[in-house]
């Protein structure tokens, strides 16, 4: 009797259990290496982790969603090592007044789903992206087109006056033209942004279901996205532009963490790392031998001084370029960066045309010089500065180090102002919250080296967050925008930078550089100017 | 027991309500935010950040989107996803079933061995198999799990080569086994530990006693009368474990690159996702509630004398 209780009791207990843990562990298991085909060509795969969004080229502003849009979309151009333009997708753009620009595209050129690529492509997509009601996260990129205020009118709130830009035109087929509000010489080197990318008319029929099964017309065909763990592309083999992918595909696998990652690529499992860990950092160029990557590209990390501030407020340039002087840069890159990074000599990114040595001693350690200039300039407020820094990007290592160089060089006490993360960070900075100054960094968006000056330094641009506003900087980059050709544009922004010395909108530390590695089954292996790889090159053991 | 289960059950709401509300308001308390954050360094539109916030109802106050959460997860909707705009729902589906497996491997783990080693050890308390237990056991409980799996990795999978060093996207059940153990291991400490103890205790019992003059044989005196009184610690332990085991995830997850809860739950904070640090965390509150509702029930299974009305 009592026996038969408990095992009752128990049964009701088991019910329980199951109906709690109802879950179906099956799923499929099918997440194939791709490497079923005969022919010699293999999928290659990276550590590049799950998109933040939708693929989706004008709602895509992360490198993990950039990578994959690069692989399955080709625009009009693409940019060589040297900052030049290479042609996709274009046969030519041309203009006489930088204002109106005729775009031809090559014939015979087709989506994945074998619509072809036509100016309509381009201008309805382009369109699409730039109109308020759609929300796209790069509906910016657009704003240089005749027209843009209409269909995204900055006022908070209003409406769209019209559905399309009066500024995009199909004249056939495959040209189409682009009136621009104002002349800039440089627009053809905005078009290299994946965000220009020509969508299928599958896209609009839905946008959303676009984003989880994208259709391009780049390299690669889009197989499958495995959410949170893999996105796996294939090559187009009737592809066309010169980019043409040399493996079979690309799998993009997501990791928890870098070191796993790097563990996977010493067992053989994963092909290319996109980077290398603090904690692997010291051993990977021994590990990998001349299989490690170690290059620099367009990205630069500042510290910028918020001109609202207590501490900066009608500052003299002179206290910033002694707070420059005081940095050492070498010993820090070589020690706490542990060789990651190259000492900036200026605004101006490498990789990007334009970039020059500046006849400075300003970026130069000397702490003799370094005193001299701050107290010439009338001191720091307060005698104190601090640097905001967001905690979960490994940045507390080196601001800890600027500010000890800067203390024991000067007197002027420093500390670093850390918020948990990249979010609060960002916060402070849109909201004028920044107590003195902040870390920043910047990637080019296209290899020019007007985009690291005017995008950052102009009294009207969105990511000029020090707030520095100079009207003779803004007129010499007004001037620059409206030079006849790009050449004239370039050394106008050489000119630019070289008056910044005066002004000190920001103290650049150091360049970016790429630090990586490959397995022993791939070749090939290289970067980009903007320091991703370029996976379609490569190719397989 | 009917009632008592029933009773139980509806007990699990205001607990619930409460856990819920509690994470709910926690991330609220962050600085920072998400749709903002979207934008990076690039220029965001306010238009389109305030647009995106009314869409996805953030720009409502707290109460009313927890409200709202409330009253979707009611309907079976746990919420979307700010930055990809997927459901809630289907993410934690994703990623649930291999921490579940991770976890019962763990338990299973844990149970069999621990209560094994509990058992050589106890039966003969201060002997040097128990000395050796002890002393196991108290290495484990101090290394972190991190420590662990790190030199667990280090010595299966590049000095022996018998394991991969990170599960992969198939997630296979025999390359759980590896970060189950890890996993286990605190636990497995305790369970060791505290079986050994309780043993050791019961055996000097007067019912134990009684049993051997009666003249029962060895293996039932333990199998029955010693280890059935034993294991209620056991069974309250390990009935909170699996709770414990699946939050305890995030670090065996991380280091064996295991696309579950762990991992999910560490991402979703960093992007502030809100409905989905909360929808996990109400999922391990269901587990940890209906673990130890499982507990008390067994207990009337281990001990006739308890009994639920």
């Amino acid at each position: 009797m009592r026996g038969a209780n408990s095992a009752k009791w128990l049964a009701g207990a088991i019910v329980v259990a199951l109906a709690a843990t109802a879950c179906s562990s099956g799923g499929d298991s099918d997440s194939g290496n791709g490497d079923n085909e005969s022919s010699k060509a293999r999928y290659v795969s990276i550590n590049v982790g799950e998109p933040q969004k939708g693929i989706i080229p004008a709602d895509t502003n992360e490198s993990n969603g950039g990578y994959i849009l690069d692989a399955l979309f080709a625009g009009l151009l693409t940019f060589d090592e040297k900052g030049g333009i290479e042609y996709l997708n274009a046969e030519s753009i041309s203009t006489e007044d930088s204002k109106t620009w005729t775009v031809k595209l090559k014939d015979g050129w087709e989506f994945h789903d074998g619509t072809p690529v036509t100016a309509e492509s381009y201008v309805k997509a382009w369109n699409w992206s730039a109109h308020i009601d759609n929300a796209q996260q790069n509906a910016f990129w657009f704003a240089d087109i005749a027209g843009y205020e209409d269909v995204h009118p900055a006022k908070e709130g209003a409406k769209a006056k019209a559905d399309t830009m009066s500024g995009l035109k199909v004249v056939d087929d495959t040209t189409f033209t682009i009136e621009l509000s104002e002349a800039l010489p440089y627009y053809e080197y905005k078009l290299g942004y994946s965000t220009f990318a020509p969508l299928p008319e599958a896209f609009h029929a839905d946008p959303k279901a676009f984003g989880e099964k994208p259709i391009g017309n780049g390299p690669y065909e889009f197989e499958k996205w495995d959410h949170d763990k893999l996105i796996q592309v294939k090559a187009y083999a009737d592809y066309k532009g010169a980019n043409k992918a040399k493996n079979a595909g690309v799998q993009y696998k997501a990791y928890s963490t870098i070191e796993a990652a790097y563990q996977d690529l010493l067992s053989g499992n994963l092909d290319i790392i996109d980077q290398v860990g603090p904690t692997d950092l010291a051993k990977y160029e021994q590990d990998l031998g001349d299989r490690a990557i170690a290059k620099p590209y367009a990205a630069i990390q500042t510290l910028v001084p918020a001109f609202y501030s207590k501490t900066f407020k009608d500052i003299d340039p002179k206290v910033i370029q002694g707070l420059s002087m005081a940095i050492d840069r070498d010993t820090i890159t070589k020690t706490v960066l542990q060789g990651t990074r190259t000492p900036a000599d200026g605004w101006v990114a490498p990789g990007a045309q334009g970039k020059q040595t500046l006849d400075t001693d300003i970026f130069t350690y000397d702490a003799d010089k370094a005193k001299q200039l701050i107290k010439d300039g009338g001191g720091v407020p307060g005698n104190k500065v601090f640097i905001q820094y967001n905690t979960d990007g490994g940045h507390a290592e080196w601001v800890t180090a600027v500010c000890n160089s800067i203390t024991k060089a000067t007197g002027v006490k420093c500390e670093g102002d850390a918020k948990p993360d990249f979010a609060t960070d960002l916060e402070a900075r849109d909201n004028d919250q920044v107590k003195s100054m902040y870390r920043g960094g910047w990637l080019g968006d296209y290899p020019l080296n007007g985009n690291f000056l005017k995008e950052l330094y102009h009294s009207d641009a969105e990511s000029n967050n020090g707030r520095f506003s100079n009207k003779n900087v803004d007129e010499a980059m007004a001037k620059a925008d409206a030079a006849e050709d790009l050449d004239s544009y370039v050394k106008a922004y050489q000119d630019v930078e070289k008056e910044l010395i005066n002004y000190m909108p920001a103290i650049p530390l150091w360049f970016y550089e790429m630090n990586g590695g490959y397995g022993e089954k791939v070749d090939n292996v290289d970067i980009d100017w903007h320091g991703q790889y370029k996976l379609y090159d490569v190719t397989t053991k | 027991m009917g009632h008592y289960v029933a009773r139980r059950l509806l007990q699990m709401i205001p607990v619930f309500i409460g856990s819920t509300a509690l994470v709910f308001l926690m991330m609220y308390a962050l600085p920072g935010d998400p749709v903002r954050a979207l934008a990076g360094e690039q220029y965001s539109d306010p238009t389109q950040i305030a647009a995106l916030k009314a869409e996805l109802g953030l720009d409502k106050p707290i109460w009313w989107q927890y409200w709202d959460y409330l009253t979707g997860l009611v309907q079976g909707d746990f919420g979307t996803q700010i930055a990809s705009r997927r459901p809630v729902a289907e993410v934690i589906a994703d990623a649930w079933p291999v921490t579940v497996q991770l976890a019962l491997f763990a338990l299973v783990f844990t149970t069999v061995v621990g209560v094994a080693l509990g058992i050589v050890a106890g039966l003969r308390p201060d002997s040097f198999r128990d000395r050796a237990l002890l002393g196991l056991t108290l290495v484990l409980v101090s290394m972190p799990s991190f420590v662990l799996g790190r030199l667990a990795q280090y010595f299966f999978a590049f000095q022996l080569d018998l394991v991969e060093p990170n599960v992969s996207l198939d997630e296979n059940w025999n390359e759980l086994l590896l970060p189950a153990t890890v996993l286990a291991a605190l636990s497995l400490a305790y369970v060791a530990r505290l079986t050994r103890t309780s043993i050791a205790e019961n055996l000097r019992s007067d019912y134990i006693r009684t049993a051997i003059a009666k003249g029962l044989p060895r293996r039932r005196v333990i199998g029955v009368h010693l280890l059935r009184n034993s294991m209620i610690p056991v069974v309250t332990f390990l009935g909170t474990d699996l709770g414990t085991l699946m939050a305890g995830a995030v670090v065996t997850e991380g280091i064996f690159n295991i696309h579950g809860i762990g991992s999910l739950v560490f991402d979703a904070l960093g992007h502030r996702e809100g409905a989905t640090v909360v929808g996990v965390v109400s999922l391990i509150v269901i587990v940890y509630l209906i673990c130890s509702l499982l507990v008390d029930l067994l207990y009337a299974v281990l001990d006739p004398r308890i009994r639920y009305v």
